[in-house]
């Protein structure tokens, strides 16, 4: 290890200790973005599409309970199907922060969704898939507790689905 | 300002794999703060990315999506260098977008 890495974990250490992690993730993103030369462009300058709000299912994501989300967003029940890959945690140290994917190999694939069963609106997060794009996506959802998590997959007109139990530990410690 | 999104896109052969990260709190609206009145949602509800005209990705999201959402996803049909329009909207009407370029 030479001596310019040494003293840049010396720092990161430092750091650590004087800053909560909340900041050191901003800092982390204003250098990425000057890394990438994006700092300072106007936003709304050159890009001439914007997000549409219109089309956000609403009511499936204010259904309180996972099988109304489902019912509301497909209007069908999914199907088990090892097909579907769905991967997460077995324990997750922080609710806050949980990585999980979804992927599969079924065909023809229109939309992937994630359902955690005991979050307040158990409905997180619905991907539709056009035609080219990958049947994939990660993303990091929140968790308020110990929770099956499932994934929905959208193949052929029928839903196909994936679940996993995550341990959430309250607090954030390890153990 | 700065822009909140913060994304790298490269092709490799036909696939372009995407990796976004946006600034946003993502309140669930279920938070205290301090003082212990509830923090009201504050959420993206959609993240869409557009190339060459068309969308290839579009997230739909609701409070239970993390802090500083992170999403990763691949379409095919972008070449190195292409634009890749990205947006996003929250359920206080606010948004963001920027133009990245695909490596």
């Amino acid at each position: 290890m030479n001596n310019n890495s040494m003293s840049k974990q010396t720092n990161l250490r430092r750091a650590r200790r004087g800053q909560t992690r909340r900041t050191i993730v901003q800092g982390a993103l204003a250098g990425g973005l000057a890394g990438l030369g994006l700092a300072g462009a106007a936003p709304f300058s050159r890009a001439r599409a914007a997000a549409d709000a219109s089309k956000w299912p609403k009511d499936a994501f204010s259904q309180k309970k996972q099988a109304d989300a489902i019912r509301v967003l497909y209007g069908k029940t999914p199907e088990p199907s090892d097909k579907v890959s769905l991967e997460a945690p077995e324990i997750a140290e922080n609710g806050a922060v949980v990585p999980i994917s979804v992927s599969t190999t079924l065909p023809d694939v229109t939309s992937i969704t994630i359902v955690v069963s005991e979050n307040p609106f158990p409905l997180a997060a619905n991907y539709p898939i056009p035609a080219g794009t990958s049947a994939m996506v990660a993303n990091r959802l929140k968790m308020a507790k110990t929770s099956k998590v499932i994934a929905l997959v959208e193949s052929g007109g029928k839903i196909f689905s994936a679940s996993k139990e995550v341990k959430v530990t309250v607090g954030g410690c390890g153990g | 300002m700065a822009s909140t999104i913060r994304m790298r896109a490269i092709a490799n052969g036909e696939t372009t794999e995407v990796q976004a990260l946006v600034q946003h709190p993502m309140d669930s609206g279920f938070v205290k703060d301090s003082k212990g009145n509830l923090i009201p949602p504050h959420y993206i509800e959609v993240l869409e990315f557009q190339h060459a005209g068309k969308t290839v990705f579009t997230a739909f999201w609701g409070p239970a999506v993390a802090k500083d959402p992170y999403v990763k996803f691949s379409f095919k049909g972008a070449q190195k260098g292409d634009d890749l329009i990205i947006s996003w909207v929250d359920n206080k009407g606010q948004s963001d977008s920027v133009v990245g370029k695909i490596q």
